[in-house]
């Protein structure tokens, strides 16, 4: 008995040590990635971010707001002016019940939400409000009311210039309707710089379509069941999204998608309890949103540093000025592009107005933020962030201040972020897979080539540590930016005369309701 | 006078049922009398799609209507055919008691008929079924065929 205790006792320290050895192996796999990573993708990502010189302001975040207020100016404040037929377009009061069937301006939408609805909402405004302050929330704000008009100018381009197969399937976005709309204007450098896009987008599919979702998803799954090197998260990851995009079990990219607008419904109604039940700190938020935004409350970088957050995340989590909501709208059924224009405005309404300024109030009000009563000044921790109560930050963050009122929540919120990272990955990888096919040709096997490499990322993403993977992320969906809103200057003169005429005929009542038709 | 009756027909057994019933109708009526067939596929433009599946519904939806016209229309306009009976017949995406009902008033149709559905479970207990929506909600007559 003796003998056999010695025995299970001597393989019991034998498993252990080999379990300890696995674990010691398993980080230092998470180690070599992250480093390699680092190295691999600086140089890029200080490219990116590069300050104006004698500033400290990123040219990218200047160029995506000029490019922003440039579109608001010249469609004369369209995102303001329309938003009412907007809605009507996407309630179907003008759509056709002859094309019963195809997609409709609300499954257009909706798709594109689905895609840009999720982790930029959760993590990215969290990661905005503990470097920017509450005043980030402004500059935030700001940004999702002006990119509406960006949104509107390549959604428009999207469906005016996308290509429609003899079979009957359709492809869009910006490399379609940068090269065709420079041949057609007699502008050069069309076919270039849609090649320059297609890179920069496969980029941003494996960046922020990717490997930020991985990582963010392996954050929220420690949080909740403890910690365990990222790369296992990646690589069941991986295996679920390589099923899908390979193996073609599409049930399971249906299942998302019909799950994750419920979340979406969801995270909003526990973010609007918590609101109401701390009414009484509303009035207190919105002011140090207000004061933030000018002063900066302390943080690092004062007015600057909050407004360049509140651009950066708001432009991560709309997309708009990025031209990956131009692929995900073309698909529409309308023989007037302008009107999916017209919806689209919505979604950097939906997403940054309405869902990011709601995750960042619940942070404010549940005083996440560490603040010197003295002073009124945050309290910075040595990597020069916002002290949190709990040391947290991204998608940690935004979990701890839904727990603190709902303790429960963080749970469901796991849940969330693993289903909105699912569902955002999978959206980026047919944008991904879009921008490849369009500078490789149509092939099964340049399509499976893609898919791999695709898959290989998630693993990368989810091993690496949220430093070098968001600056990746970030710097891949901005240089989308940069090569698509070149092309939208060149063509939205294009889209001005879409718009002069369809307003015209909506006055003169050419263009009518469905339902009045009948009457 | 002419008079037309619509059928719901979606080349089941129980749609085979109402076109057997409106026959007999349109015998009994005379040549005065026009069955016009409709094949609904069920479709709601407020549904979650994928980005995927966005991109090839033109396509999709052109392979559902092919195969509903091949599959239900033409063997019923046949059997129509066969036995002197004037038809028309139609495919349409959408919910099967609106579409129905307003086929009956763009046709200025006599009535409607369907067989009863076969639909149980939970989703017809708690949303009724189709046939149920097609009587409360109909503006012609509608015959319900066991």
């Amino acid at each position: 008995m003796k003998k056999f205790t010695i025995l299970i006792t001597a393989l019991a320290s034998l498993l252990l040590m080999s379990l300890s050895s696995t674990v010691q192996a398993s980080e230092s796999i998470d180690a070599v990635v992250n480093e390699v990573f680092g190295a691999a993708t600086g140089w890029f990502v200080a490219l990116i971010f590069a300050p104006i010189p004698g500033t400290s302001f990123p040219w990218i975040v200047l160029w995506l707001v000029t490019g922003a207020s440039v579109f608001t100016l010249y469609f004369g404040f369209v995102q303001f002016r329309s938003i009412g037929h907007s809605i009507a377009l996407v309630k179907g009061d003008y759509s056709n019940p002859n094309d019963a069937g195809e997609v409709s301006h609300f499954q257009a939408l909706a798709t594109a939400l689905s895609g840009t609805v999720g982790l930029g909402n959760i993590a990215g405004v969290a990661v905005a409000v503990s470097i920017g302050g509450p005043g980030a929330t402004f500059w935030m704000i700001l940004a999702g009311l002006l990119g509406m008009a960006s949104k509107f100018t390549e959604c428009t381009l999207g469906v005016k210039y996308r290509n429609e197969y003899k079979d009957g399937s359709v492809s869009g976005g910006p490399m379609y309707y940068i090269s065709k709309g420079f041949a057609e204007r007699g502008i050069p450098g069309g076919k270039l710089l849609a090649g320059i896009f297609a890179v920069f987008c496969i980029l941003g599919s494996l960046g922020g379509g990717n490997m930020f979702q991985a990582n963010q998803a392996h954050a929220q799954l420690t949080q909740v069941i403890g910690n365990y090197p990222g790369w296992i998260t990646g690589v069941i990851f991986a295996s679920l999204v390589f099923i899908v995009i390979v193996g073609g079990i599409k049930s399971i990219a249906r299942v998302t998608d019909k799950v994750v607008p419920f979340m979406g419904i969801l995270y909003v109604g526990a973010a609007l309890v918590i609101l109401i039940f701390n009414a009484d700190k509303i009035g207190w938020a919105f002011g140090q949103i207000f004061t933030g935004a000018f002063t900066g409350l302390g943080v690092a970088g004062g007015l600057v540093g909050a407004l360049i957050q509140g651009f950066k995340r708001a432009a991560f989590s709309n997309e708009a000025g990025v031209g990956s909501a131009a692929i995900a709208h073309s698909a529409v059924q309308t023989n007037e592009p302008i009107t999916e224009g017209f919806v689209s405005l919505l979604e950097p309404f939906i997403d940054t107005v309405v869902i990011c300024t709601m995750t960042a109030l619940v942070i404010i009000i549940t005083g996440q933020l560490v603040s010197d009563p003295q002073t009124g000044l945050y309290i910075l921790n040595e990597s020069g962030t916002i002290l949190t109560a709990d040391g947290s930050s991204g998608v940690a963050l935004t979990s701890a201040a839904f727990g603190s009122t709902i303790s429960w929540f963080p749970f469901i919120l796991a849940i969330a972020v693993i289903l909105f990272a699912f569902s955002t990955m999978l959206s980026w990888s047919y944008y991904g897979l879009k921008a490849w096919t369009y500078l490789f040709g149509e092939s099964k096997k340049m399509e499976l080539t893609f898919k791999i490499i695709f898959c290989l990322f998630v693993v990368i993403g989810a091993a690496s540590s949220l430093g070098p993977v968001i600056d990746f992320s970030d710097a891949a969906i901005f240089a989308m930016a940069v090569a698509n809103i070149i092309g939208l200057y060149c063509l939205m003169p294009i889209v001005r005369k879409e718009l002069t005429s369809y307003l015209a005929r909506l006055k003169s009542g050419e263009i009518k309701k469905y339902k009045d038709i009948k009457k | 006078m002419s008079a037309t009756i619509i059928v719901g027909v979606d080349g089941s057994e129980a749609g085979n049922r109402a076109l057997s019933y409106a026959k007999r109708l349109a015998t009994l009526i005379g040549d005065e009398c026009t069955l016009e067939l409709i094949c609904v596929v069920e479709w709601s433009p407020y549904t979650f799609q994928t980005t995927e599946e966005n991109a090839l519904r033109k396509k999709n939806r052109q392979e559902e209507l092919n195969n509903a016209n091949s599959r239900v229309i033409e063997p019923a306009l046949k059997s129509l055919e066969e036995s002197g009976i004037k038809g028309h017949g139609r495919v349409m995406h959408g919910k099967v008691a609106q579409l129905l009902n307003s086929v009956a008033l763009e046709t200025n149709a006599e009535q409607i008929v369907v067989a009863r559905s076969t639909e149980h479970g939970l989703s017809s207990r708690v949303f009724g079924s189709v046939t149920a929506h097609l009587v409360m909600s109909a503006n012609v007559p509608v015959t319900v065929v066991s």
